[in-house]
């Protein structure tokens, strides 16, 4: 096999393994931009991922079957906003410590989902999921076309929120607002800049990008469901945001980085280079930590408050 | 404490321990089980005969070591997710030391069992540390990678290097260790049931991380470095070396949980054999408000809660994740609950609110101050 065909082979594969990591960690951004640390990503996406397989799953005999996709993922992103706002009511209003909070989240997230998915489903079970979508004329290109222009609508979508975020976080006065609360939320409260309010504004969105990131798992990945499907990818998107040195473009960097990681490894099983299992496994695992480690020069880049609970009654 | 104060916490610690039980309830509800009689099961079911008490007590010993470790690292300023992973790497290397010295006397291979689980458990839960201390790694995330990167590590071993001889002759395969010579085995107290000398280790190692923790000038200094680490670097605490401290001694404590689990109850090492005490340890840790005093009891409670929970998942089909759900609902009223005990303003408004309904009632303000 020619290096250029293995190349095309592992970044075919990479785009859509990216996908999922740079939902999360693009939305974990808006939580971290706004001061809040949210673990309970990770949780959030186990959800995501449940009702985005649950709901075109209970549809699939009904005559509304051809809408359960797009049901799905509109009910996991209201799921996860809705955890959004429970985590901002804990940290934001109760001014709860965010780590062990996100943790809280996590576990219920992760809990609920494998509940509910033992009660209602049981066993394994697929979905048809969203098909590949390939766009006229560019998909023709050779090389490229195969890699970036024929995956399903969640993929464009996902790969057009980075300049969206991008303008959103810095073009508009609402990203202002939240790199303002984040970073000096006192100066903020000042101006008249709602601190709690944006907060929980930030919270809902990233929650919500959360819950399609763990829909995309589950609809357009894997096409199935099952306690560990997410499998931390929620923790390696907080770390990502690290990675990514809280800016949108960078983060999508880092979420390419990772894919192209974990499918090179795939791509070396099916070219029949053999090692250990489990230790292809624990490769992204490993990459966290090698990149948090050499990310922490960046830390000084980040939103200053970040972890803090801003109260407005206490004098220092 | 004050009358207010204590009426306030009681308030408090009420309100919100009825919201857990109502959001649990509604979940028990969504699948269709009688959240009262599965509440009635989980508290009750394990208590009902001696043989449950002290399976109780054997579920009790693990959180216990656990949330010890989890105490002194949350008290130190660190924020230990990765007991998991830990308690792993001391099942590993106590079943390695076991094995590896099959002939030694008691008195050397039970003691060089629990010790070698428990430098392990330290090893990992101080390169954490380490990370933390030197390049300033979240704690909390670079604890949960090792978390799974511990999970294969110990797949890995369990299907290849230490895999039972036995299991490929008669080809079963079930993935786990040979049987631990009985020399290695931590003593039954009562015949007939599991519980084992390992609950007295348990209680003993409270002693000492409570005397740790607030009558040495270690401990002193690893609370401080907790409490206020700017503060105490200014009064001369190297926080960094403290963090390492921790770590290493949470992993250790962490590591000796796995130990005693293999040594005290499955006696080989098996998949699954931590079955989420890592996680459940931060609960009963903050449960335990993170003082021995309390984690001896808030261990037993959730080793109630644990073995109910397995009652509920044959009785009333309740699926066994409900003991994530309940752990991670109980997380977040402890940490929400925390804030409003400690927060003099919320106090002084409760007790303004309170007055309206109760002539009766101690006057607003007079419990800010406390």
């Amino acid at each position: 096999m020619s290096a250029g065909l293995m190349l095309y082979n592992v970044l075919c594969l990479a785009v859509p393994f990216s996908v999922a990591l740079l939902l999360a960690a693009l939305g974990e951004n808006f939580n971290q931009r706004a001061g809040v640390f949210n673990l309970g990503c990770d949780g959030i996406m186990c959800m995501g991922a449940f009702l985005g397989f649950m709901v075109p799953f209970a549809m699939k005999a009904t005559p509304w079957a051809a809408y359960g996709n797009f049901l799905g993922l509109g009910a996991a992103m209201a799921v996860g906003a809705a955890m959004g706002i429970v985590f901002a009511l804990v940290t934001v209003t109760f001014r709860a410590s965010q780590g062990i909070a996100g943790i809280g989240l996590q576990m219920l997230g992760w809990g609920l989902a494998g509940t509910l998915f033992r009660h209602f489903v049981g066993g394994v079970t697929g979905v048809e999921g969203m098909a590949a979508i390939a766009i006229p004329g560019l998909s023709k290109i050779p090389f490229l076309g195969g890699v970036l222009f024929n995956h399903n609508a969640l993929t464009y979508t996902a790969l057009l929120l980075v300049p969206a975020c991008w303008f959103l976080l810095y073009k508009t006065p609402w990203g202002l607002k939240v790199r303002a609360v984040g970073t000096h939320p006192r100066a903020a409260d000042t101006m008249g800049i709602r601190v709690d309010l944006i907060r929980y504004q930030a919270l809902m969105l990233g929650g919500a990008m959360a819950g399609l990131a763990g829909a995309y798992l589950s609809l357009c990945q894997a096409k199935m469901f099952s306690d560990d499907l997410v499998a931390g990818r929620g923790f390696i998107a907080v770390a990502l945001v690290y990675f990514g040195r809280w800016s949108p473009l960078g983060i999508l960097g880092g979420a390419l980085l990772f894919s192209i990681a974990q499918s090179f490894q795939l791509s070396m099983q099916v070219w029949g280079i053999k090692f250990p299992y489990e230790f292809a496994v624990m490769l992204p695992y490993v990459l966290v930590i090698v990149v948090l480690a050499l990310a922490r020069k960046a830390r000084q880049l980040g939103p200053t408050d970040l972890g803090k609970p801003y109260n407005r009654e206490m004098r220092f | 404490m004050n009358r207010n104060k204590l009426l306030y916490s009681g308030a408090i610690i009420l309100a919100v321990t009825l919201i857990a039980a109502l959001l649990v309830a509604l979940v028990l509800f969504s699948i269709g089980a009688s959240p009262l009689a599965t509440y009635k099961t989980i508290l009750t079911g394990p208590l009902s005969d001696l043989f449950g008490v002290t399976e109780v007590l054997v579920r009790s010993v693990p959180l216990m070591l656990v949330a010890l470790g989890i105490a002194i690292s949350f008290r130190s300023g660190i924020l230990n997710i990765g007991a998991e992973g830990q308690i792993q790497m001391g099942v590993i290397a106590s079943t390695a030391m076991a094995l590896a010295m099959p002939h030694a006397p008691k008195a050397i291979l039970l003691p060089a069992t629990l010790l070698a689980g428990a430098l392990a458990g330290a090893l990992w839960g101080g390169v954490a540390g380490w990370l933390k201390a030197k390049l300033q790694v979240n704690e909390i995330l670079s604890t949960v990678m090792l978390n799974y990167i511990a999970a294969q590590v110990y797949t890995f071993l369990l299907r290849g290097p230490m895999l039972d001889p036995n299991e490929l002759e008669t080809g079963s395969g079930t993935p786990q260790s040979m049987r631990l010579p009985e020399l290695a085995f931590l003593d039954t107290i009562i015949p007939g049931t599991r519980i084992h000398m390992g609950f007295i280790v348990a209680l003993v190692a409270a002693l000492l991380v409570w005397m740790l923790l607030w009558k040495t000038t270690l401990g002193y200094r690893m609370r401080t470095a907790g409490a206020g680490a700017k503060a105490a670097r200014y009064a001369g605490v190297p926080v960094e070396r403290y963090l390492i401290v921790a770590m290493l001694m949470a992993g250790g404590f962490a590591g000796l949980a796995g130990a005693v689990e293999v040594s005290g109850v499955h006696h080989r090492a098996i998949e699954g054999i931590s079955s989420g005490y890592g996680f459940a340890g931060i609960v009963v840790a903050l449960f335990g408000m993170l003082h021995p005093g309390g984690i001896i009891p808030s261990s037993i409670f959730f080793g109630i809660l644990l073995i109910g929970a397995d009652m509920t998942q044959r009785s009333a089909s309740v699926p066994a994740n409900m003991v994530l759900v309940l752990q991670g609902v109980i997380i977040l009223s402890i940490v929400s609950a925390q804030s409003f005990l400690r927060n003099p303003y919320a106090q002084e408004r409760f007790f303004r609110w309170f007055a309206r309904f109760s002539p009766s009632a101690p006057k607003a303000g007079k419990g800010a101050q406390s």
